[in-house]
């Protein structure tokens, strides 16, 4: 038995200790919102925070996570200045990177409120998207930093 | 073409493992369909459903019904924009149910229900205006009736039907069961063009919410209480047989129920993903060599190059091309080369199927829920009537999920064991076994006389065949024209995906390369690989004739006003024939399929120490005719600008040994956000025929980059992709 602590709710589930927490997520607490993308931590797809940070839940065992708070797309609160900058700029099309592409990106905002060009270019360079929605990601961003600011949140 | 009816059955006895859909080749009279007396008092009771495409229940709602798959295509909001502006709904009401897979639900452009070919809003865009119109006449009528006043005197508007006089208002949902009764009018009135409330509009999608929340359910996303996961050991080069795997050990780890071997690899069953996975690296498979064991990538560009001397197939002659390149004043000869691209969708290949006691359902991410069904019926061998398709949102589709053979991997699985299996395939599998964008080798030889006018034109070229595994009957006489189109279309082809260029005198040869590598439409078909021939080659001829590349083409489009047009925007708007800064490149482009015209310009810098090309700018101008949802066109031309960027500067699969080498995102690589250009769309306002635009965008990027690079740096490159090593052994040439 492993425990988990997911979205401030406390799991524990009857896994192998060296199954990736991307599955643990998606197949045993049905949070599926957190996608399979590559399995080598390349595409970003399966993003989530531990304990604040970015993550790449694909490549790591469940028996690391024990004790650290973990946040999957559920978790971040439906009005985060990043879902619903995601919404006002349409960005997503097939949608399936986009979890991923968005816990990226509420994890930099959280570091820091304004990024720069760069620091976006360094934050979102390996996360993959098939449909091409990066022009969008872009704009995405400014929003949610505009957003963020007139809330005095984040 | 006219329509080629195959028996399904025996083309899927022959290529199950493969794929049994058939494609595009004929043309059906579009009308929306009405539904018949006995469907229709079933539903009376309960709702108004005049036909198949929506239903108006007494709680107001109005459920569009959309044939069509969603796979960020925006298809699940611009359907439904057709309806509720011709039924005069409120967007408000609007809710929206993944159609069944049905004959009823064939796309009239395609005479069967896929969603490829850029053609679901110009396919049912009459036939879905009909039906609305249909509904509001109806309601009209249900007013009018309960208010004992002229229909004329009633209008409908925003859900609700009005008497003009009285200012009495009735909602759709009071209306429903009352026009419910009524007969269904054959040939209602459309609404004038200028009365459009959405279509035309920049709707929001009404898909995103939930993608944007993380609920939207994907293939990958579904699962039922007792559900197995699957796996397969997939042979590692083509045509490959085991000649050993250890089941004993396999069905040894904890989990594993079963282990099947079958045509397609040898499949493990668990109860979870972590133990199929375990259970497959314990089968331990020794495999023979395969087929081609000597395969690999020099392998296929010699033979597909080679290939080009060997005689083929004529596919068009016009004119006397011989006599017209004897008399030419400059005569230019070229050879290019594309190699085999993957398509990589972010979600995998996967299939839910549950297979039972008369009884087969199936929750698929496919692009073809009717072909889902045939092959589905036919490997549980249950009558079509009681098999079930389920389509869940698609994780991107590029063609890829067209091809049905995850399918038949989990209706196989879960008929053996009798529960309900979701069949994974990892990255690897997903790279390793797709059927990719083809290889294919041209040769061109032209001759354009002394006022720099094109007068002659040979094109050959060879390429593996696209419909093989699609429609086999259309390859007729050698010639396959899904492999030709950009150059050459099926003689009556709703698509138009021809060549536009005015050539008096013009002959296009055609060969089928006998490659063992499966090959599938890949966004654009061979749109994008010819256009890249044909528009790098125009280049080379303007620069043949001493002419500047727009006004060359512009030349040789006067009979072609809708392209003709698009180029004059694109170079309007991208400042063309102004100085650009010191060391950028600047190349221009245009391709029209899928009845939509599509010109680009690109600026770049090519690092003359690496090779590396960066591209600054790409503004697009496209004539799709009406518009339907303009905020959706610009993300679509957005993203086929990108993928088409991707596979121009990055994309080659890898092979060695008789089978694929390329494995994953860390071997195979795509575009990044720092590669991602600044991109500025102009849609060039058209009362044209409509024409679609998930693929247009695609075709005109690689020749656009080819000729820009050619602008910086004076190296004309006829092979993709464009990476920095090719540019700089270009450069150094």
């Amino acid at each position: 038995m492993i425990s988990l602590n997911v979205n401030g709710k406390n799991y524990r589930v009857d896994v192998p200790d060296d199954v990736p927490l991307l599955w643990v997520l998606r197949d045993y607490l049905k949070l599926t919102g957190t996608k399979y993308g590559c399995g080598i931590g390349e595409c970003g797809s399966c993003t989530v925070h531990i304990n604040g940070k970015a993550e790449r839940s694909c490549v790591i065992p469940i028996k690391e996570v024990r004790g650290k708070k973990i946040i999957t797309i559920e978790g971040l609160p439906e009005n985060h200045p990043v879902k619903r900058a995601w919404i006002k700029e349409q960005v997503p099309q097939c949608g399936y990177c986009q979890p991923g592409v968005m816990m990226q990106v509420a994890a930099l905002l959280s570091e820091i409120r304004k990024p720069d060009a760069e620091r976006i270019i360094n934050a979102m360079d390996n996360m993959i998207c098939r449909c091409g929605t990066h022009t969008r990601i872009k704009k995405g961003i400014k929003t949610a930093v505009q957003i963020a600011r007139k809330e005095g949140r984040v | 073409m006219k329509s080629h009816p195959i028996s399904r059955r025996a083309f899927l006895k022959g290529s199950l493992a493969a794929t049994g859909l058939t494609i595009a080749v004929s043309v059906t009279p579009s009308g929306y369909r009405l539904l018949n007396a006995s469907e229709r008092k079933e539903e009376a009771l309960s709702a108004f459903k005049p036909n198949i495409w929506f239903e108006i229940r007494p709680d107001n709602k109005v459920t569009v019904t959309v044939a069509s798959v969603e796979m960020g295509q925006g298809v699940h909001t611009a359907l439904p924009m057709i309806i509720a502006d011709e039924l005069e709904a409120d967007w408000k009401q609007i809710k929206v149910r993944q159609g069944p897979a049905g004959a009823e639900y064939k796309n009239p452009v395609l005479d069967d229900q896929l969603t490829v070919a850029s053609a679901s809003v110009r396919g049912y865009y009459g036939p879905l205006r009909k039906a609305g119109a249909a509904g509001r006449a109806m309601l009209i009528k249900a007013a009018a009736e309960t208010w004992k006043v002229p229909e004329e005197d009633c209008k409908a508007e925003k859900g609700t039907v009005q008497h003009k006089k009285s200012g009495r208002k009735l909602t759709y949902g009071q209306l429903c069961l009352k026009a419910a009764k009524l007969e269904v009018p054959k040939d209602p009135p459309l609404k004038k063009e200028s009365e459009f409330r959405y279509v035309g509009k920049p709707m929001p999608r009404l898909d995103i919410p939930k993608k944007v929340s993380g609920a939207a359910t994907f293939g990958l996303d579904f699962s039922l209480p007792d559900m197995q996961f699957a796996v397969f050991a997939r042979p590692p080069a083509y045509g490959a047989k085991p000649i050993s795997f250890d089941e004993k050990a396999a069905e040894g780890v904890k989990g594993v129920r079963k282990v099947i071997p079958t045509p397609q690899g040898i499949a493990v069953c668990a109860s979870s993903l972590d133990s199929a996975l375990k259970g497959r690296d314990a089968l331990n498979v020794k495999w023979d060599k395969g087929t081609h064991p000597q395969l690999d990538n020099e392998f296929i560009e010699k033979s597909l190059i080679a290939d080009l001397d060997k005689p083929g197939s004529k596919v068009i002659e016009k004119g006397d091309p011989k006599k017209a390149l004897g008399e030419a004043r400059k005569k230019i000869e070229a050879t290019y080369f594309v190699p085999y691209v993957a398509h990589a969708t972010m979600e995998p290949m996967n299939c839910t199927a549950h297979v039972r006691e008369g009884r087969c359902d199936v929750w698929a991410p496919t692009q073809g829920p009717l072909t889902a069904k045939f092959v589905a019926s036919d490997v549980s061998g249950l009558p079509l009537q009681k098999v079930n398709i389920h389509t869940t949102f698609l994780g991107c589709g590029l063609g890829r999920r067209a091809r049905p053979d995850f399918i038949v991997d989990a209706v196989l699985v879960s008929k053996v064991v009798g529960k309900p299996v979701k069949v994974i395939w990892t990255r690897e599998e997903d790279i390793k076994y797709d059927a990719f964008r083809a290889a294919m080798s041209h040769r061109i030889e032209a001759g354009i006389d002394d006022q720099g006018r094109l007068i002659g034109w040979f094109h050959k070229v060879v390429s593996p065949s696209i419909m093989k595994d699609i429609a086999p009957q259309a390859v007729v006489g050698g010639v396959d024209f899904m492999s030709l189109w950009g150059l050459a279309d099926f003689p009556d082809s709703p698509h138009e995906n021809r060549i536009m260029y005015d050539i008096p005198n013009f002959y296009v040869e055609f060969l089928l390369s006998d490659l063992p590598i499966p090959v599938a439409p890949w966004r654009s078909v061979q749109n994008g690989p010819n256009a890249f021939v044909i528009e790098s080659f125009i280049d080379e001829l303007a620069h043949a004739a001493g002419k500047d590349p727009l006004e060359f083409r512009l030349q040789h489009l006067r009979n072609n006003m809708r392209a003709y047009r698009v180029l004059e925007t694109v170079a309007k708007k991208a400042d063309w024939g102004k100085p650009i800064p010191k060391g950028q490149g600047r190349g221009i482009a245009q391709h029209s399929c899928f009845g939509s015209y599509v010109a680009q310009v690109v600026d770049l810098s090519v690092n003359e120490k690496d090779g590396k090309v960066k591209v600054h700018r790409v503004v697009v101008a496209a004539d799709c005719g009406p518009v339907v949802n303009p905020d959706t066109i610009k993300a679509q031309v957005d993203g086929a600008v990108t993928i088409a960027l991707s596979s121009a500067l990055k994309e080659e699969v890898k092979f060695s040994n008789g089978g694929v080498k390329s494995a994953n995102f860390d071997d195979y690589s795509v575009i990044k956000m720092s590669e991602v250009p600044e991109i500025e769309v102009h849609i060039v306002e058209s009362k044209e025929k409509m024409g679609g635009i998930g693929e247009p965008g695609v075709p005109p990027m690689a020749p656009a980059v080819g000729n820009a690079i050619f602008n910086a740096t004076g190296a004309r490159i006829r092979r993709l992709p464009f990476t920095p090593e090719r540019v700089l052994s270009a450069i150094k040439k």
